[in-house]
């Protein structure tokens, strides 16, 4: 039947992860391509009316397994699991996240699978799914088919366009899940701590982001005096927020927002894949960095061999005398 | 409590890094270099031996790799491991993540740890999933992308970044835990520790010692095959230039955001 099953994961007020929308209106268009159904599996307590509402994705069926907690991965590759071998899918979806890394990983070692990850596309040949997958700092792209089933497929983070919600309705159907005796042993204590000010990064035309090639948590003032100057606001990689220097609302990339401004300038930030699928829709990229070699510098529009400290004060300053001017 | 280290040997971030057009695998030859996020692994391990709440018994590098790869145990052993365990066979080339995860956990299994670590990715390609795929054999709870490990009466409270912000989560052992480079700052081997690296007891296993099924490794045992390599679509590169005189830089900067009507 080749059909395909998407992990939807929801946040503690019930809100489905826009990743995981995007892979069901994926996994919707494929098995339309494929002749085959596209669902979804949820875990908790969903309400039949959330459950259902994913069918307005293109979900004709969604599991919802009650008894499984939300927010760590192994309880959910048992249910997974269960509902690929029950059912019998041929595919299991993720969308970007870091969930979705762990679900599918576990799942092939469970069901002896072969997983493919950071894909940016899927395809139809031969009535299989291919899947594409930049490798390499994205210089080269592979296209991976499945030997057997199931194929697990794990998206790169925003690599799946969300669909205009249509009306459907997806039918709920409950399933009972037995937890793996290993599934049980880690716990969450407590989920989604915010840490740092909330600030708002999304809604600005102009960001400047700041990275580790800043040196050091009170740097960040560089960038900060030339975003006011700017007009813009203070963005920031995952790597200075874990070390604490920039509050993790500001976070851009693989586990932080997703922004596209009209200007996006990247001082000290290296252009890690885990960073640019969170800033490469930006209109224009502007990068400072020491490192010739540094990835930002293959997709950027303007980009600057030097040293920040140095330019940065300088640029504030030209930026004021201009703007005055 | 014996820890197991996960190591692997990467082409060197300085190294162009290409696919072989024929078999269609990573060419990797060239400078070689321990995996740096496994260095972090490394690094746990030595802290929660020196933090007093756990007893390490002992630090083991374990790897899986062609001949060569025994340099990124020696360079493992010099940070801190006692002492190192080589997969080596012929049989396991071309091994996709399903098998790669396979042949690591019955590796493991033959020195029954306690805590497995592991960098939470490679400078190679398999980002953020051989730690599950390893757990999930070994029947064993794991958690990924962590910054922080403290180990309390036993079991492991670890904090990682995921999808909606920090995660505080309960780990017990034994567990495989993947670590990301903010957990802490590796330290640098002291001459007399690489010196003393290679005296280290090191020992190399092949596929039927461990019990791995060989139809279940190398390329015929994998479930993906590579299809296609093809190059990324064309993107106009921009303009990038040294700053030499920052004056100049800086006009340039300014005349490029004036043009776009972004001042």
């Amino acid at each position: 039947m080749a059909g395909i099953l998407v992990y939807a994961l929801h946040d503690d007020e019930g809100d489905f992860n826009k990743n995981s929308l995007g892979a069901i209106s994926e996994a919707a268009r494929l098995a339309g391509e494929l002749g085959s159904e596209a669902a979804a599996l949820v875990v908790g307590e969903v309400a039949d009316d959330a459950a259902a509402a994913l069918g307005a994705y293109g979900a004709k069926r969604v599991f919802r397994a009650k008894s499984v907690p939300e927010g760590l991965a192994q309880p959910i590759v048992d249910a997974m699991a269960k509902v690929i071998a029950d059912q019998g899918f041929s595919y299991a979806l993720f969308g970007g996240g870091l969930l979705g890394f762990e679900i599918g990983a576990g799942l092939t070692a469970r069901m002896n699978a072969g997983v493919t990850m950071e894909v940016t596309a899927v395809k139809v040949a031969d009535g299989r799914l291919v899947a594409e997958r930049p490798v390499l700092q994205d210089s080269a792209i592979v296209d991976v088919g499945y030997v057997g089933e199931p194929g697990i497929i794990i998206g790169r983070l925003n690599a799946f366009d969300t669909d205009e919600p249509g009306a459907g309705r997806a039918e709920v159907v409950d399933v009972e899940v037995e937890l793996s005796e290993w599934s049980s042993r880690a716990r969450m204590r407590t989920r989604g701590e915010q840490r740092g000010a909330d600030v708002n990064i999304e809604d600005a035309d102009i960001l400047v982001g700041g990275g580790r090639g800043l040196g050091e948590k009170d740097n960040f003032k560089l960038a900060e005096e030339l975003a006011e100057a700017l007009g813009g606001a203070v963005a920031a990689t995952r790597a200075v927020v874990d070390a604490g220097w920039y509050p993790y609302a500001a976070q851009i990339g693989q586990t932080g927002k997703t922004v596209a401004p009209k200007l996006y300038l990247a001082a000290g930030i290296s252009g890690a894949i885990q960073h640019k699928v969170g800033m490469q829709s930006s209109e224009s990229i502007l990068a400072v960095n020491k490192d010739p070699n540094a990835p930002i510098f293959e997709f950027c529009d303007l980009g600057v061999v030097g040293d920040l400290h140095k330019i940065l004060p300088k640029l504030t300053e030209a930026v004021k005398a201009k703007k005055g001017g | 409590m014996k820890i197991c280290c996960l190591v692997k040997e990467v082409p060197d971030a300085a190294v162009q890094k290409r696919l072989d057009p024929q078999t269609k695998r990573l060419d990797r030859s060239g400078e070689k270099n321990l995996n740096p996020f496994d260095t972090h692994g490394i690094e746990a391990a030595m802290q929660i031996r020196e933090g007093g709440r756990a007893d390490v018994d002992e630090i083991v590098a374990v790897t899986m790799g062609p001949e060569s790869a025994v340099r990124a145990l020696h360079k493992a052993v010099a940070l801190g491991a006692d002492r190192s365990l080589h997969l080596s066979d012929a049989a396991l080339e071309g091994s996709d993540v399903c098998a790669t995860g396979y042949s690591l956990a019955k590796v493991l299994e033959s020195e029954q740890p306690d805590l497995v670590l592991l960098g939470q990715q490679s400078d190679d390609g398999e980002c953020y999933t051989i730690g599950a795929v390893v757990a999930d054999h070994l029947k064993m709870p794991s958690l990924t992308q962590v910054i922080k490990i403290e180990v309390e009466d036993g079991t492991l409270v670890c904090e990682r970044q995921a999808e909606y912000g920090y995660d505080t989560v309960e780990v017990d052992l034994p567990a495989v835990i993947s670590v990301g480079d903010a957990i802490n700052e590796p330290r640098y081997p002291s001459l007399k520790a690489i010196m003393g690296a290679k005296k280290k007891p090191l020992d190399t296993k092949a596929t039927g010692e461990v019990g791995i099924d060989s139809g279940e490794v190398g390329e015929a045992g994998s479930k993906t095959q590579v299809l296609e390599i093809n190059p990324p679509p064309e993107k106009e590169s921009g303009e990038v230039f040294e700053d030499e005189d920052t004056a100049e830089t800086v006009a340039k900067i300014v005349a490029w955001l004036d043009e776009r009507k972004l001042i």
